[in-house]
């Protein structure tokens, strides 16, 4: 209306012009001008998540794509394909998957433990402040705490051997390889999933019972006929966040398995340090591609829970 | 009746005894593995050891990589505070359509595995290496991508706490400048979001190693693993500090939230 108003008929058009003029002219600066200061605000955030966080996701993608002369190929992606790495990628997926469902199910078990504590006493501020340790901040440290206690001269393998003339290494140092990383990551699992599905848990009504009750039911029939399946998907999204957790995980690993590339995290290490590897370059590239699809996928997935979750959480 | 879904006295006991010496073992095996002397006494030499001026240069690349990593996480939180905190309140008082967009860019970084990350970040500091120099500071740039979700989260919580815009409509009614409004009203009142994310910072810059080992930089963890290789009694000592340290800051964290949040309901 305002655009049409100076090409209208000059009849119209020449009244309404000049009151029109002003009143159009008056907020138009303003708001341009608002606008323009506003938006250069975001500019550095916006350059700053470009650079390190777009860019470099961009660029391992795209690596896997370039061979050792910058020109496109699918050599690398095929590489997905090879038996080895193939091998490491379902090291990476049952270990992923075995210690998400330890830590879900322990995880779980631990919250409801917890139910109707205060949020402010003493228990739950301890736990979760550990929790968040160990699922956040472990690491490398955690791969040591495991070494001091069941490596090859840790105290509980001494004590085993000594007291009980039991020899957990009979089968060779089974800690120091694939094996020895189902513990470890069990130590930041179970925590992750204290700290995820605590919510979920929090959240059930203590009036559903009342209802539950009221409505015929028992005591015992709460969890199986409305608690479990109210928080079913909570459940499933929390141990979604665990395997895509284990997924990535690098530290612990590369802290324990000082050689050789079990998961694909340590292939991806072969991969950077040494220049070909499977007699390919760029292999990091496709390793974290294929690595990228799966967490990926895992975690809109758990997205998607997670929002149908979120309707018993309002 | 409001606690007729929580568990028996007893249940609660059992599980908690039980999973709580689970957990415990390791901790309690590390503790004694660092006082346990050669011949199974018992000594603190290796503590002693650990904190002996004569024997920094054994630990130097620990005592190295702290440094580093302590002028990573001021540099990180830095990050949060300068550039996440004012662009969140910028967002929420002018673009709030932006805020979805927004909080999927925020969490992003929960997606992308760390070590996928390092693949494509490795050209990126090249690059940096040649403009800005190897400084150890320069990690900060990516440790402040890892540290997003987690600052996001606790500072758009005290956003989402305050009514931001009245806050800022009001002082600016009252001739406060924009630079005067984010220091003086927004940042205070954003306090406990503020405090948490800078915490949390720090103990994620203190536990990162997965960046900081593929791009060659000396941080604290990277210090533990190479001690590690000479001397484990060492880094188990190291270990224990750390996680004891970070420990405690969660444990504030935690404190200082609810003491926010509960101060606003009363």
């Amino acid at each position: 209306m305002t655009i049409t108003a100076p090409t209208g008929s000059p009849a119209t058009g020449s009244p309404l012009a000049p009151p029109a003029g002003p009143e159009r002219d008056a907020p138009a600066p303003r708001d341009g001008r608002r606008g323009d200061w506003s938006w250069l605000g975001l500019l550095p955030f916006a350059a700053y998540l470009g650079a390190f966080l777009v860019l470099p996701t961009v660029l391992a993608l795209s690596t896997g794509f370039v061979d050792g002369d910058g020109s496109f190929t699918w050599h690398n992606v095929a590489a997905l394909g090879d038996p080895v790495v193939l091998g490491t990628f379902w090291n990476s997926t049952w270990v992923s998957l075995l210690t998400a469902a330890i830590g879900a199910v322990v995880g779980a078990i631990v919250c409801f433990a917890m139910l109707g504590l205060p949020d402010t006493g003493v228990v739950r501020t301890t736990v979760d402040a550990a929790s968040g340790v160990l699922a956040q901040f472990g690491g490398v440290m955690l791969a040591f705490v495991l070494i001091a206690t069941i490596g090859t001269q840790g105290v509980v393998t001494r004590i085993l051997a000594d007291a009980f003339g039991i020899d957990i290494f009979a089968d060779g140092a089974w800690i120091y390889a694939l094996p020895g990383l189902i513990p470890a990551y069990v130590v930041f699992q179970v925590p992750l999933m204290v700290i995820t599905f605590m919510p979920a848990l929090s959240a059930l009504r203590p009036q559903w019972v009342e209802a539950h009750l009221t409505l015929g039911g028992t005591r015992a029939g709460f969890w199986p006929q409305v608690g479990m399946p109210v928080l079913a998907p909570s459940f499933l999204a929390s141990f979604l966040l665990l395997f895509a957790n284990a997924f990535s995980s690098y530290a612990t690993a590369a802290a324990l398995a000082s050689q050789g590339s079990q998961i694909v995290p340590l292939q991806i290490r072969t991969a950077l340090t040494s220049e070909t590897v499977l007699g390919r370059e760029n292999l990091a590239g496709a390793l974290a591609l294929g690595m990228i699809v799966i967490v990926a996928v895992v975690m809109a997935v758990y997205a998607l829970i997670q929002r149908r979750a979120a309707r018993w959480q309002s | 009746m409001t606690a007729s879904l929580a568990p028996s006295r007893t249940t609660r006991w059992i599980i908690g005894v039980a999973v709580g010496a689970v957990f415990a073992v390791p901790f309690v095996a590390t503790v004694v593995f660092t006082i346990t002397a050669p011949d199974g006494g018992i000594t603190l030499d290796r503590w002693a050891a650990v904190f002996d001026p004569a024997m920094s240069a054994t630990y130097r690349p620990v005592w190295t990589g702290l440094v580093n990593s302590l002028i990573l996480a001021v540099v990180t939180v830095a990050i949060v505070l300068l550039l996440f905190a004012p662009t969140m309140v910028l967002v929420s008082l002018r673009f709030p359509a932006l805020r979805r967009v927004f909080e999927f860019l925020a969490l992003l970084p929960i997606t992308i595995p760390a070590i996928v990350l390092v693949v494509g970040l490795a050209p990126i500091y090249l690059q940096i290496g040649r403009t800005l120099g190897t400084g150890a500071w320069t990690l900060a740039f990516a440790y402040a991508v890892l540290v997003l979700p987690f600052a996001y989260r606790s500072i758009q919580a005290s956003i989402d706490a305050v009514d931001l815009r009245t806050l800022s409509e009001a002082a600016r009614t009252l001739g406060a400048g924009w630079p005067t409004v984010l220091l003086r009203v927004i940042a205070p009142n954003l306090r406990p979001g503020l405090l948490a994310a800078s915490l949390i910072s720090v103990a994620v810059v203190l536990g990162e190693f997965t960046i900081a080992s593929l791009l060659n930089r000396q941080v604290l963890q990277t210090g533990l693993v190479v001690i590690n290789k000479q001397d484990a009694w060492a880094s188990a000592i190291f270990t224990l500090l750390a996680l004891g340290f970070a420990f405690v800051l969660l444990l504030i964290i935690g404190r200082a939230g609810r003491a926010g949040t509960g101060r606003k309901t009363s």
